[in-house]
């Protein structure tokens, strides 16, 4: 072995490299364990569901195997009026989020009341579950938990579905994978900066408001406003649906891409889109031929436009 | 190529892998640019072909970038590798018949790759964008052969010592497998939250720190002695270069996340650590700088001294940016902003890339045994890329300093967007001037292996005059 003579240096490279190594990823790792989920990341990384990117249950990233989050005003197996509360649907087959099998993720006293009180142990995948947010106290703290209602109230996924209307029910974990697959992080990012965001973007997020979540999506390059909160500085449907199918209707100025193609063949009453027609109207509208663009049509109920706007809108 | 896939391995000439893997980095460096002038062109005029999503802007971004990652600047190395570290160790390739297999492996991996991120199928990780199977793929049919054809071949050569170049291949085909399993655990293993937000951008950080930067250095501390026939400067400088690259830059991945919330020592310390960058970096230039006294005419004389200069001398500013630019009294008012995107240019697209251009050229030369067949050619690539990239390199400076700015004083967003659209139409010429100059240097390439000028038995390619 000619590599007598570097036994030294062979040893200092590796200790040298161990060193650096125990720095960057042991001992943050110690500290990143430690981060408790906060309620907006458990909420989060329910709504989105195992992940946001490639996986086998979604190969070609269509949003399969995704849940459905469902605003309820009513029991759904009373029908007792109750507060609007958000309802995380897991129907059977769809992969939970990393959080359901794995609770250690969620943090101190998160784990525990979710699994004390949320009973999210209980939850099985083949049967579906539907996981409600609660707040409750563990040693003298309060902390959100996790709560399986399939198991707790007997809410089973279809139950829940069949007691709202299809405007109460929103597709943001499929919405996630489309964020993912168009590219929209590469103009847009996920993360209002510490420093200097607060006023126009909002708050930048806290140390426990990813757990259970990937990809986190952060985004590096800003070409674009962030979108961390855009739900909550514009919570309207009707510009979002304008403004994916070509921004140019509403922001001239825009160099965000058209993403039309994501409306698929058919709009929400079925009747086919004429992509050619409209774009020739649209043509001769920016020539000054028309006063007014031609209608965006309203997108299908299981188009990828419908499922990237419930995702978008539900960035608060 | 084909023919030497199953052919007995005494068969295989001499050099085979490093030509294949020489003539494939050029044609992925012409597929690269075309994209990103193609990109760039989209951002300047956002309704330039529109309707499809195989022409959208989000799925034709990454495949730029990995397309020069992989393919233009990897395969690059690769053909450096495979032939400046047998001449190092007055020896052979280890195995030439591995160095075949690899290159196919590698195109046909990398094609696979690139077609499926361009539908879209992503892992939705910034760099690490392959889904996991590629990335066990580039781990077990890229990165391992080549390590261990780079390993086995500085194990059985014919030298006394091993000579710094060689320790910065080694040193890199090592650390690349780790940063390319650690890298990617968060897709094997699903780890989410904070610690697949870190990992990504550990990955982004090593892959360019302990990979694309000190193999390009090792290029460099080849091709400069080699031709100016001026022996390294010093071989203890190059010691300092090698060690505080494997100290320093693995270290400060945390300063790509400085705005986030990761843990605040964590910052502070990769903040610290990026300064320190500086040190390999300062070695590295002046001792090539120096190894060049008295001999500074081969800058202008020879294509393949102009190409190696310069990516040396743009290591100044890309270190000067990289040093300071991720402290927070500066990274605050640039972070995220054309800025970076003008930096990683720098580090690709100057500093590295003129260092591996002139490795394939003067390889290619060497091996094949042909001259260079045009002079012109050749100088019309080196003006059309360094002209392209300041160009690009400028306007996307000033573009993020306006960014900068705006973020700071809470302008409206559009606003933004108007001020910078001179500056994205700068950025899509100097990037079309790259890519011209590159479809310049593969018909350059092409016709060198077809007829230029034969080399003569014991003589080296820049000891013949140019005949064009
Ligand atoms: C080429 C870069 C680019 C891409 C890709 C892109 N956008 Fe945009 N986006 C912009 C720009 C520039 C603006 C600001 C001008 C405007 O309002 O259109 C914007 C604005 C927006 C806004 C309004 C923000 C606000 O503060 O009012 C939303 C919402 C949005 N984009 C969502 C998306 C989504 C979802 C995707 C992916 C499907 C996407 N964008 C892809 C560039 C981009």
């Amino acid at each position: 072995m000619a590599f007598r003579e570097y036994k030294i240096g062979a040893r200092m490279f590796g200790l040298a490299l161990g060193g650096s190594m125990m720095i960057t990823l042991y001992m943050p790792s110690l500290d990143i364990v430690k981060v408790g989920s906060t309620e907006y990341g458990v909420r989060k990384s329910l709504s989105f569901g195992r992940v946001g990117g490639f996986s086998l249950e979604d190969p070609f990233l269509r949003g399969w195997s995704k849940p459905k989050t469902v605003l309820l005003k009513k029991d759904p197996r009373t029908g007792a009026a109750m507060d609007p509360t958000y309802a995380y649907v897991y129907e059977p087959g769809v992969r939970f989020t990393s959080s359901i099998p794995h609770p250690r993720i969620l943090g101190v006293g998160v784990k525990d009341l979710s699994l004390e009180k949320g009973h999210i142990n209980e939850a099985r995948e083949a049967e579906g579950a539907v996981f409600l947010v609660q707040e409750g106290r563990y040693e003298g703290k309060k902390y959100p938990y996790i709560e399986n209602a399939t198991a707790t109230r007997n809410w089973t996924p279809d139950v829940v579905l069949s007691s709202v209307k299809d405007s109460d029910i929103q597709k943001i974990g499929s919405g996630k994978i489309m964020f993912v697959r168009e590219g929209c992080w590469w103009c847009h990012t996920l993360l209002p900066e510490e420093t200097q965001d607060w006023q126009v973007f909002g708050a930048p997020p806290a140390l426990g408001d990813f757990n259970s979540e990937t990809p986190t999506a952060f985004g590096s390059d800003r070409k674009a406003p962030d979108l961390l909160h855009i739900g909550s500085r514009n919570s309207s449907r009707e510009w979002m649906m304008m403004h994916f199918f070509n921004p140019r209707l509403v922001q001239p100025h825009s160099i965000m891409p058209r993403f039309d193609y994501l409306w698929g063949e058919k709009d929400a009453s079925g009747n086919r889109i004429d992509y050619d027609k409209w774009r020739a109207d649209y043509n001769a509208y920016t020539a000054g031929e028309r006063v007014y663009p031609p209608d965006v049509p309203v997108p299908a109920q299981d188009s990828d436009a419908r499922m990237l706007i419930d995702f978008i809108l539900s960035l608060k | 190529m084909f023919k030497y896939l199953f052919a007995k391995g005494d068969d295989i000439p001499r050099g085979t892998a490093a030509v294949y893997f020489g003539i494939s980095s050029i044609i992925w460096f012409v597929i690269g640019t075309g994209l990103g002038s193609f990109n760039a062109a989209k951002l300047a005029f956002p309704d330039f072909v529109t309707g499809s999503e195989f022409f959208s802007f989000g799925h034709m971004r990454q495949v730029h970038v990995m397309a020069v990652i992989f393919g233009w600047i990897s395969m690059a190395f690769a053909m450096a590798m495979m032939y400046i570290t047998p001449a190092l160790g007055n020896t052979k390739l280890w195995s030439e018949k591995l160095g075949v297999w690899n290159c196919f492996l590698w195109n046909v991996g990398l094609s696979l790759a690139l077609c499926l991120l361009w539908a879209g199928i992503s892992s939705g990780r910034e760099y690490s964008d392959f889904p996991w199977f590629i990335d066990i793929y580039v781990l077990a049919f890229i990165g391992i052969p080549l390590g261990l054809n780079v390993w086995m071949t500085v194990i059985k050569r014919r030298t006394q010592g091993i000579y710094t170049t060689n320790w910065f291949f080694a040193g890199a085909v090592f650390m690349v497998w780790i940063v390319l399993f650690v890298g990617n655990l968060p897709e094997y293993f699903q780890l989410t939250g904070l610690t697949e937000a870190y990992l990504t951008w550990w990955f982004a950080h090593n892959v360019l720190g302990l990979w694309i930067t000190p193999v390009a250095a090792a290029i460099a501390y080849y091709t400069v002695p080699k031709i100016t026939g001026n022996p390294l400067y010093s071989h203890r400088i190059g010691h300092l270069h090698f060690w505080s690259v494997v100290v320093f830059y693995s270290t400060p991945a945390a300063h790509h996340l400085m705005s986030s919330p990761l843990p605040e020592w964590l910052k502070s310390f990769a903040s610290v650590e990026g300064v320190l960058i500086l040190v390999p970096a300062i070695a590295f230039v002046s001792n090539l700088i120096l190894t060049m006294t008295g001999k500074w005419h081969y800058f202008v004389d020879n294509v393949e001294t102009k190409f190696t200069m310069t990516g040396v001398l743009l290591a100044i500013p890309l270190n000067m940016q990289g040093g300071f630019q991720q402290t927070r009294a500066i990274n605050w008012y640039i972070h995220g902003t054309g800025w970076i995107v003008a930096h990683a240019h720098l580090a690709l697209l100057g500093f590295s890339t003129f260092l591996e251009a002139s490795a394939v050229y003067y390889g290619l030369q060497t091996i094949m045994r042909r001259k260079l067949y045009s002079l012109a050619l050749a100088n019309f690539h080196f003006w059309f890329l360094l002209i392209g990239f300041c160009t690009y390199w400028i306007s996307m400076t000033i573009a993020g300093l306006i960014q900068g700015a705006a973020k700071i004083y809470e302008v409206p967003y559009i606003d933004t967007v108007i001020a910078e659209h001179p500056y994205m139409i700068a950025r899509w010429v100097g990037g079309t001037m790259v890519f011209t100059g590159n479809c310049v240097w593969l018909y350059n390439m092409w016709m060198t292996a077809r007829e230029g000028t034969l080399i003569p038995e014991g003589r080296l390619p820049h000891e013949l005059a140019y005949e064009r």
